[in-house]
């Protein structure tokens, strides 16, 4: 969908900001917002650009810039620090030869910490492109990297 | 020793059958609500006692009055899903598993309070609990319990869902406010309260996940006899959200009044791999560490206010003796500084100050005047930010200074100054 279908979906009111930017990241392979983008949203609300920018930089979901295709965001609080989140921390940068905060050349993997996910009943647990992986070990986040990697084209 | 008044449906029924849960007696009390006087439901929940299970534990009833007392013509009713202290995770666990209560308790109040519309703030991380929501507020619209003359009364209510983009502040009532109406997560200043001028400027209530829906389960049994389960001041049952260095991690529903220990050996099976119990964080990143020997304390609003902080969130976080107490309370501080909205000084400077004043005790590197500086420097963030973030954030810090002091000493260097 391009971004004026996107658009026309949304009414023009600022309280529907935050939805309509998580909505244009959503449908793009590098999850992020665009400066032309920018211009777009905030003259289709009705609010300066200033204002559009001052939403994405507040929100930790938000981007300014090029992401993966594949955000992996990684729990990095205690309950589940102390159930080995480090290790996992270890194989994906190992597995992507990236560190954290970095994207892979290919453009496929961005790796980022995240605040806890809310299920530290599972732990460790990451969060890869909407879909949240509980009791992580270093096997089981291989077999979930391999199936990412054979999905794309 | 779990006692389950709102967890009961959870795991046994289909969450996303709306006719499980009408058949396990689901929207019998929005019915009974319809058929009373608005103010015989105040009265209900007033003798009930219930008291908000966000965090701050605030009296619902006093709350619910504010917002009954306003007249005009829009008055709003929001769900704070915004489920984002680290350690919390038992309003996932209700949205995930039983939905419908939620609607059901917004209705409810929405109905006695005579609110017109409601929002449900959802964390955006939560994609399945934002799923399930979506998928419950349809089914609960075509079956008449939302939308125009709910069950056939005259009654109209509908509520809307909004997710969060990354922010725990928003989880604050204001922030969250400001949230909804498409702007940064930063607070204002109080008073007016949000059930004088709320959302987009008019009175509006929010309660958390857990309190509303106590709602329907306090109109079904009566206040009177919902007040006799728990504590005195502290009725009802608590969902706990036990995690850590802990066998049987999960959610627990227990009445208040069970100590920790109960919590912590008998429900959740004991510490791990043989291993030996540090420390526990009570309610979250916001909550104070204690050591063993306080295991014994009564899960209880009262007690737990104590610690100059309000964390009744409920959550549990077992730690064992294989971990560092100063590398925890780095990971708690930068948790804030990451999540601090920046607007007042003494939490967007203070935290910055309190990793470095950490950093020194965990290279050993700390004197006596660190140690004077930590101290002060948590105090003045705790009285002074403006909003609970800033105020309850130094409180790990102030609860490890008093109950683990010797482990500062040790880590002060006495020669340097
Ligand atoms: C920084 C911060 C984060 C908060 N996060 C939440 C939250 O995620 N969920 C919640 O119900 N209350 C949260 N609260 C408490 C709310 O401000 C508010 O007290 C609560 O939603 C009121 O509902 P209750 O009376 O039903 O507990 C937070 C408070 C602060 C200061
Ligand atoms: S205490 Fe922190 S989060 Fe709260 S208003 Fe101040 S800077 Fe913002
Ligand atoms: S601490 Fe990792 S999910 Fe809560």
């Amino acid at each position: 969908m391009d971004l004026t279908q996107l658009l026309a979906q949304y009414p023009h009111e600022e309280n529907r900001l935050i939805d309509l930017l998580l909505d244009i990241q959503k449908q793009k392979n590098n999850h992020f917002i665009s400066e032309q983008e920018i211009q777009m949203v905030a003259k289709h609300i009705g609010v300066s650009e200033a204002k559009v920018c001052s939403v994405i930089s507040f929100y930790t979901l938000l981007s300014f810039h090029p992401r993966g295709r594949y955000v992996i965001q990684i729990c990095r609080d205690i309950p589940c620090h102390i159930n080995h989140s480090a290790s996992i921390v270890g194989t994906l940068e190992q597995l992507l030869g990236i560190q954290m905060g970095q994207t892979t050349q290919n453009g496929l993997f961005s790796l980022e910490y995240s605040s806890c996910l809310g299920h530290c009943d599972a732990p460790p647990s990451m969060r890869i492109d909407g879909r949240t992986y509980v009791h992580l070990t270093p096997d089981k986040v291989k077999a979930i990297i391999s199936e990412y990697r054979g999905r794309t084209p | 020793m779990e006692r389950k008044l709102i967890s009961a449906r959870c795991g046994v029924i289909n969450p996303l059958s709306i006719d499980d849960y009408i058949k396990t007696g689901g929207y019998v009390a929005l019915r009974k609500a319809l058929r009373m006087e608005r103010i015989e439901i105040l009265e209900e929940i007033s003798d009930s006692k219930l008291r908000g299970r966000g965090g701050a534990g605030f009296l619902t009833s006093t709350k619910m009055m504010g917002l009954a007392k306003e007249s005009g013509p829009m008055k709003y009713i929001v769900c704070n899903a915004d489920e984002g202290e680290p350690g919390n995770f038992k309003d996932r666990f209700l949205i995930e598993n039983d939905p419908h209560q939620i609607i059901e308790g917004m209705a409810i109040i929405a109905f006695a309070t005579r609110a017109n519309h409601g929002y449900i703030y959802v964390r955006g991380e939560y994609d399945h609990a934002i799923e399930v929501l979506q998928w419950t507020l349809l089914e609960a619209r075509k079956h008449k319990f939302l939308g125009n003359n709910i069950m056939d009364s005259d009654f109209s209510f509908d509520i809307e869902l909004r997710s969060g983009a990354g922010s725990y502040v928003c989880g604050e009532e204001f922030a969250l406010i400001e949230s909804i109406e498409g702007k940064p997560g930063r607070t204002r200043v109080k008073p007016p309260f949000p059930t004088s001028i709320g959302l987009f400027g008019k009175p509006t209530l929010i309660q958390n996940v857990e309190t509303l829906v106590n709602i329907p389960a306090i109109l079904t049994m009566g206040g009177k006899a919902y007040s006799k389960i728990g504590m005195p001041n502290c009725t009802g049952t608590k969902l706990i959200s036990l995690s850590g260095n802990v066998k049987n991690k999960g959610v627990y529903e227990i009445p208040f009044g069970i100590s920790i220990r109960k919590v912590i050996f008998e429900l959740g099976g004991g510490i791990e791999n043989n291993k030996k119990l540090k420390m526990v964080q009570l309610g979250g990143a916001c909550g104070p560490f204690i050591p063993e020997y306080m295991l014994d304390m009564l899960i209880d609003y009262e007690r737990f206010e104590e610690f100059e902080s309000k964390t009744g969130a409920g959550a549990i976080i077992v730690v064992d003796d294989r971990f560092d107490l100063f590398d925890l309370m780095l990971r708690v501080v930068r948790f804030f500084e990451h999540e601090s909205c920046g607007k007042c000084t003494p939490c967007r400077e203070g935290h910055a100050q309190l990793v470095i004043l950490l950093q020194k005790f965990i290279d050993k590197k700390a004197s006596m005047k660190d140690l004077i500086s930590i101290e002060s420097l948590a105090r003045v963030m705790h009285q002074t930010a403006l909003c609970g973030l800033g105020q309850s954030s130094p409180t790990a810090i102030i609860s490890t200074l008093r109950y683990f002091r010797d482990e500062y000493i040790d880590r002060c260097d006495i020669w340097t100054n």
